[in-house]
């Protein structure tokens, strides 16, 4: 990025914002977790964890990144070292750079997922295929050994055209961003008005011969039906929870980035605020009258019981808009990928950001280099994810960068500013030029309230019970009989303890081939990250190794 | 759609649209600050 980089508009900056954080799960994780976590009563968790965790952490990182940005810092290691002046911080802010590495380099082949199937539904691929018919095509799209339009090795073509769009357009610096988030985010909320609309009037008529009780409106009912029992569950707070922390994109350090291009005169608290609730209009509204009651409407609400999950984007919906009729069925078909790669791509780019700003800051790279440097780091470790995707390295780098990463930073960065760097001081940052009132209840849950919820998330991955059961997790530990672990707890994620137990248990040749392959391609992802890890912290410390000579703080 | 759910999900949504219109209409009618601000396009040429 050049010296001169900076905002068009405060209209843009707040889309390019929204766009950061509107992405897939908006559309694809929200209606899921509300119907496993109690239905219309995980809305209410869901609102307190806004309220008192998705908003102070946009606030907080928003001021920490105007702050860094005040002393020439666009990248996490130097805004918090200005922070508080310490090696640690510095060398924490690594996350901020990493986990939008590791990050991008499997989303976008999401994104190029969504893509690829924009042109599929253009062409009319998935014209006349039966449901199993466009779920095999999902599987044979992502073997790499097979081709669907007869590209060779398709899936990687796309991946790296997606990629290739992203460069260029991060290649224009923040205007670029600014100008696809003016494009994206107008487009997404459109096309999610068109298909939320089609799911709200759907009501029964896509019932069928083969379902006849399907009806859209049991599928409202079953994502609104409060089941206020649920709200005493600790499982159901933690899912809330978890889930405001995914969708606003926090944690991850292109917040901070975006802010620091922010003066000190110029508002953040309400800019905050607007693009918070903007992906909340996405997410509520739009993200909980679309697949859900589709869904439910043409095969039935047992049906969506069983498979509700992130594969009935690519697996499940084209079938469906396929019964609109061949105009419509094409249209929606546009839509809804289209919709998801805008969602996609507003975020990709984002995170492409705070690598330039870094490299800006210490090197004196300008918006070329960065954004190539950036495609091709991404390129080297995205391909092992196109590669190896059934082998379990694109879910590894999800759980290590996508997951993990994002709690313990915003955890860390929570304690940084509301007890290291300190309220009195993180308060006046934040009202600083502040077109609204800021709530002083605020100041006791920054303070308090949101660093425990956080603890609380990274304690509740980390020591995930049995099934995910809280209830019974703690009766047992009161009872004396201890805390039995989860496969999917951290700890016993790093040990590897699950895919462990399947090698243990395995019975033939084939089945232990494929589980030991899968143990092999876990750990190199992790050594992927991890190198890439340790790449970052490296230059980290050369760039400090410049600021001694140039005189610049360190 | 019974009654409960139908409740919840109008009130939710026309709550969450709300503040989210709210905001961005503020965003949109608050007087800018003097020059030099964060943002170019409104820079004097």
């Amino acid at each position: 990025m050049s010296k001169s980089e900076s905002w068009g508009s405060r209209v843009g900056l707040i889309l390019a914002m929204a766009g950061n954080a509107v992405g897939l799960g908006n559309f694809l994780r929200f209606p899921v977790q509300a119907v496993n976590n109690g239905g219309g009563a995980f809305i209410i968790p869901y609102l307190v964890c806004f309220l008192l965790m998705g908003i102070p952490l946009l606030w907080i990182e928003w001021s920490m990144g105007r702050f860094g940005g005040r002393s020439g810092n666009h990248s996490t290691p130097y805004i918090l070292d200005t922070m508080h002046r310490s090696n640690f911080w510095k060398y924490f802010g690594v996350f901020g750079i990493f986990t939008n590495i590791g990050v991008a380099a499997y989303y976008c082949y999401i994104e190029s997922w969504t893509m690829s199937y924009v042109y599929h539904s253009l062409i009319g691929t998935f014209q006349g295929m039966s449901q199993t018919g466009v779920a095999d095509f999902f599987t044979s799209y992502v073997d790499i050994g097979k081709s669907t339009t007869g590209i060779p090795y398709e899936a990687v073509v796309f991946y790296i055209l997606c990629l290739v769009l992203n460069t260029f357009i991060l290649s224009r610096g923040l205007q670029g961003v600014e100008k696809a988030a003016k494009i994206g985010m107008p487009l997404l909320i459109g096309f999610g008005v068109f298909l939320a609309y089609r799911g709200l009037t759907l009501g029964t008529s896509g019932a069928s011969a083969e379902v006849p009780g399907a009806s859209a409106w049991d599928g409202l009912n079953f994502l609104w039906t409060p089941q206020f029992d649920s709200l005493t569950n600790p499982k159901v707070w933690l899912a809330a929870a978890g889930q405001i922390f995914f969708t606003l994109s926090v944690g991850m350090g292109t917040i901070h980035c975006y802010a620091a291009y922010v003066r000190s005169k110029d508002d953040i608290a309400l800019n905050a605020v607007s693009a918070g609730f903007m992906n909340e209009f996405v997410e509520v509204v739009l993200g909980s009258l679309i697949v859900i009651p589709i869904a439910a409407g043409y095969l039935g609400l047992d049906w969506v019981k069983e498979n509700a999950g992130f594969g009935m984007a690519f697996q499940t919906m084209p079938f469906l808009f396929d019964k609109w009729g061949p105009i419509l069925g094409v249209m929606a078909g546009v839509m809804w990928f289209g919709l998801l790669f805008f969602a996609g791509i507003t975020s990709s780019l984002a995170m492409g950001t705070p690598w330039m700003g870094f490299m800006r800051d210490e090197f004196g790279w300008g918006r070329m280099k960065g954004a190539w440097s950036f495609g091709a780091i991404v390129l080297l470790l995205g391909l092992p994810t196109v590669i190896f995707f059934q082998h379990g390295v694109f879910d590894e780098y999800d759980y290590w960068a996508g997951t993990v990463s994002l709690v313990v930073f915003a955890m860390a960065e929570v304690i940084l500013f509301s007890w290291i760097f300190g309220m009195d001081r993180g308060w006046k940052e934040l009202n600083e030029g502040a077109d609204i009132r800021v709530p002083h209840i605020y100041r006791f849950i920054i303070k308090y309230i949101t660093p425990v919820m956080l603890i609380a998330v990274f304690l509740g991955a980390l020591l995930t019970p049995v099934g995910n059961e809280w209830t019974a997790a703690f009766s047992s530990l009161f009872n004396g009989d201890g805390w039995s672990l989860d496969n999917g707890s951290i700890i016993r994620q790093i040990a590897n303890t699950g895919l462990r137990e399947q090698i243990a248990a395995a019975q033939g040749t084939p089945e232990l081939a494929a589980l030991k392959d899968r143990l092999f391609y876990t750990n190199m992802a992790r050594g992927i990250l991890l190198t890439a890890f340790l790449g970052l912290a490296s230059l980290v410390y050369l760039s400090g190794v410049r600021r001694l000579k140039n005189q610049r703080p360190v | 759609m019974n009654t409960m759910a139908m409740a919840l999900m109008v009130s939710i949504q026309l709550l969450v649209t709300g503040m989210a219109v709210y905001f961005f209409y503020k965003v949109l009618t608050v007087k800018p600050k003097p020059e030099p601000d964060s943002y170019t396009d409104n820079d004097p040429v």
